[in-house]
């Protein structure tokens, strides 16, 4: 099974990354837009996608300072490789 | 008094880690792939980029043969010191308390900072006194050390929080001005501040030593009682 998960930065912990690209996008005339986060995307092909929290849990995210969240295949969509 | 200075692909620092703890005791390097600590009387995990740094900084390494080695030496109560990378990767192991998120100004940062040394209580600072100011050097991209604030207090009142930057010296956003911390029981000691590279007036500053110094003291103490 392809499965996606998504890792964000946890709300309330500082995410300069989100804040840099926040700025840069008015000065390209982007206007109005905020609460800018910048996470990171993992795909995956899996046998048992139950093990995917586990995964998360122990590797693909540090729970201490990320949120994750999993995308199976149905919500991975027809673009999926 | 031996230390073990372990090797990960992507260390950087075990070379300068063996020759200032060299200036303490003997030193043996230890291959990230072997479970054998060769009896040493302490462990330092280096700075560098271990397996890369890739997903997160120390993420990948706290699963190497050589950690599960550490785990059980530090549970058994062996001093175990990680500087920068292995800070890092202590923190993602468990071994130590927070997580280590990127600057907050997105740089790397090499320069020379003032640490004030908050417990001199621990085996790695016992040679200190409290409120000592040592010059170390940092430099790193991922320092800025983060734990919740119900964490945070526990670690104030158990006397976790070991080295702080000194006032205006925070390079980073480190919660609090937190520079280097220890495990609840005072036996793992991790910091972002590089000692090994403070160990001789050339580099222009000696204030690292104390750090191995008190390593050794405490361990001879441990010996003679």
């Amino acid at each position: 099974m392809r499965a996606r998960v998504l890792v964000r930065p946890k709300a309330g912990i500082l995410d300069p990354q989100g804040q840099a690209v926040e700025r840069a996008l008015p000065a390209l005339g982007f206007a109005g837009v905020v609460n800018v986060h910048v996470g990171r995307l993992i795909e995956l092909d899996v046998e048992d996608a139950s093990q995917l929290p586990a995964m998360c849990e122990k590797l693909l995210a540090n729970p201490l300072i990320e949120d994750y969240e999993i995308l199976e295949h149905a919500a991975v969509g027809a673009d999926s490789r | 008094m031996k230390f073990g200075v372990v090797r990960f692909p992507g260390s950087c620092d075990e070379v300068d880690a063996q020759l200032a703890a060299s200036r303490a005791g003997g030193t043996v390097l230890l291959w990230h792939g072997d479970r054998d600590l060769q009896g040493v009387d302490a462990v330092i995990v280096p700075g560098g980029f271990s397996y890369g740094d890739y997903l997160r900084a120390g993420a990948i390494a706290r699963f190497s043969p050589v950690m599960g080695s550490v785990r059980r030496f530090a549970h058994d109560g062996g001093l175990v010191l990680g500087i920068c990378n292995g800070f890092q990767v202590l923190c993602e192991a468990g071994l130590l308390p927070g997580a280590l998120l990127p600057n907050v100004g997105l740089r790397f940062l090499c320069r020379q900072v003032d640490c004030t040394v908050v417990n001199a209580g621990t085996p790695f600072t016992c040679a200190c006194g409290e409120g000592d100011r040592l010059s170390i050097p940092v430099k790193h991209t991922t320092g800025r050390f983060y734990a919740p604030d119900e964490v945070l207090e526990g670690m104030e009142a158990h006397g976790q929080i070991v080295l702080r930057y000194a006032p205006g010296c925070n390079p980073n956003g480190s919660v609090r001005d937190i520079a280097g911390v220890a495990n609840p029981e005072g036996n793992v000691f991790g910091l972002m501040p590089h000692p090994e590279h403070a160990v001789d007036l050339l580099t222009g500053s000696r204030d690292g030593l104390v750090v191995f110094q008190s390593m050794r003291d405490h361990t001879g103490g441990a010996v003679a009682a």
